[in-house]
């Protein structure tokens, strides 16, 4: 029994992906993942100059899932590279990239071309719900959009290319089939959901300091679930299923629908920063009890014709 | 009574009391009784402002001491008694006391005194003697001098110009009082916690420090206090003095 994967080429002890803008600030902080537990990490998404994000408060809890406003701060692509230039972990690094038109995705990909050495992957982010320019707010995510995005950053980078995919839009499929024939290696179905917000009744305010936010945690599973689960009957390359993995029995769930990968990231908040061992621990259990061997039996099994 | 548990809610409370500490700092004590320890912090949200860290000085009642020093902390400063203050919390890692202290010894620069009054307090409920060390720039800059006063068996203090105290900064009082005690914490300017902890090593004392970065969620989710591959907010805020040393930004 084994929950062994295998990401671009590259062994991973695990099918388990840090998500991007969870933790990865930095190497060290991306190491301290890995420590934790996870098979890969995906660094927080890079723009092509610093941001500062949104006023706080960036995030806030609700009854039922988190809501974040995070805004992409980070310290531009250059900077950001040269953070993470010197990974020397086994365990797979994929770099984010987020732009506000397939022009910039161009100039992100030229750059990471340049440092690719130690990444295993490019992820490009389309899909974020609360940040002006960026992702959903201005329309990224149509097949149209998505199809001259990922063209512009194939064109660009010879890296493996994810695209990720917003499950607030509808038509994931069609986009997932415009990346797809536009030359992406894989999907990563699924982001926070929304814009969503929370009321401060005792404030009569929003609590964010943006006033809207994406939704993540467990709540938004079976949105997850169905997205990756369509997509996967559409599709050939390959899908990192994200949104509301908690526990192991969830990372299953998810495989099932068709991901062979998952990324986890409000779970550190609910379960701690070795949540990704703690999952891969559950998942190795749940496989030994239910006589299955190798994560091959468990990707798209949902699917299978009784 | 909430449907579903939240791990960490919102509060809003009136404010107390303000106290005007000197020509920027006020000390706001609210209107609760906070479950709460030394070394711990509050993310307080100014609504349309925005949201900051600020350390805890007290728990019952709940007290920050702020500096007037941007936008959101020059609202709460503006604050007055009666007004609502909303916050989340409390978060990070707490200081701890070898079981075997009997005395202590608390350093605070600047502001910094704030936690170390509040572990002082509780030390004293425990039965163990703190003696404090307050570093500032000048006389007016010292704040929370009385309260460790009631609190602390003595109250050591230097000033960068001299104007009350020792010229100098607190080296030179901690390296005189260093031996007689079982550990040492401190809150300050990193350069200060740098020396202390150095000290401390090489005296093999007990020592913890409280290490400030910018925070945004406050608990371990969006990475923003990273510091060498430990979150700030989780992991932190207060760090053994090896721990931080380890750390190549730590005291830079």
């Amino acid at each position: 029994m084994s929950i062994q994967s295998e990401f671009f080429g590259k062994k991973m002890k695990n099918p388990i992906l840090l998500a991007s803008g969870i933790i990865g600030m930095t190497r060290g902080s991306l190491g301290m993942a890995c420590e934790n537990g996870c098979g890969g990490v995906i660094s927080k998404s890079l723009t092509l100059e610093p941001r500062k994000g949104h006023e706080g408060p960036n995030i806030v809890e609700t009854e039922c899932g988190i809501l974040n406003a995070m805004g992409y701060p980070n310290p531009g692509i250059e900077e950001g590279l040269r953070e993470f230039a010197g990974w020397k972990r086994e365990e797979a690094l994929v770099i984010s990239i987020v732009g506000k038109n397939a022009g910039e995705f161009a100039e992100l990909a030229k750059k990471v071309e340049l440092q690719k050495n130690r990444v295993s992957a490019l992820e490009a982010v389309i899909s974020c719900p609360h940040t002006p320019g960026y992702g959903t707010m201005v329309g990224q995510g149509t097949p149209e959009s998505v199809s001259e995005i990922t063209t512009a950053i194939k064109e660009n980078c010879s890296l493996p290319l994810i695209i990720k995919l917003s499950p607030s839009v509808p038509g994931e499929v069609k986009a997932a089939l415009a990346a797809e024939e536009a030359g992406a290696d894989a999907i990563n179905m699924g982001n926070s959901l929304g814009p969503g917000m929370k009321i401060d009744i005792h404030r009569k305010k929003p609590v964010l300091g943006f006033g809207i936010g994406g939704l993540s945690g467990l709540p938004i599973k079976p949105i997850a679930v169905r997205c990756v689960y369509d997509i996967y009957g559409a599709v050939k390359i390959p899908i990192i299923g994200t949104g509301g993995i908690n526990a192991g029995v969830d990372a299953i769930e998810m495989m099932m629908a068709g991901a062979k990968w998952v990324s986890v990231g409000t779970a550190v908040y609910y379960r701690g920063q070795d949540v990704f061992a703690k999952i891969a621990k559950e998942m190795e259990v749940w496989m030994k009890l239910n006589g299955y061997s190798r994560l091959e039996e468990i990707t798209g099994a949902a699917h299978e014709q009784i | 009574m909430n449907r579903y548990e939240i791990l960490n809610q919102v509060y809003t409370n009136k404010v107390k009391t303000v106290i005007q500490e000197n020509y920027r700092i006020k000390t706001i004590e609210i209107d609760h009784r906070m479950d709460c320890l030394p070394g711990q912090f509050l993310m307080v949200w100014i609504p349309g402002s925005g949201e900051r860290p600020m350390s805890i000085g007290n728990a019952d009642p709940l007290t920050i001491s702020v500096a007037n020093v941007g936008k959101v902390s020059g609202e709460i400063v503006n604050l007055v008694e009666g007004d609502r203050i909303s916050y989340r919390g409390p978060f990070g890692n707490p200081f701890t006391i070898p079981k075997n202290a009997k005395k202590i010894l608390c350093i605070g620069g600047g502001y910094g005194v704030v936690p170390m009054y509040f572990l002082a307090r509780k030390a004293k409920e425990a039965g163990v003697n703190a003696i404090a060390v307050i570093g500032a720039k000048s006389e007016n800059d010292i704040v929370w001098e009385k309260q460790l006063f009631v609190v602390c068996e003595r109250v050591h203090i230097t000033t960068d110009d001299g104007s009350k105290g020792k010229k100098g900064t607190v080296m030179i009082e901690v390296n005189e009082l260093v031996e007689d005690v079982d550990a040492v914490y401190a809150c300050g300017p990193e350069k200060m916690m740098a020396a202390v902890a150095k000290l401390c090593r090489e005296k093999k004392k007990f020592c913890e420090v409280s290490i400030e970065r910018i925070m945004k969620c406050g608990v371990g989710i969006c990475g923003s206090c990273a510091i060498n591959g430990k979150l700030c907010c989780m992991d932190g805020p207060v760090f053994t003095g090896e721990e931080a040393l380890a750390m190549e930004e730590f005291g830079k």
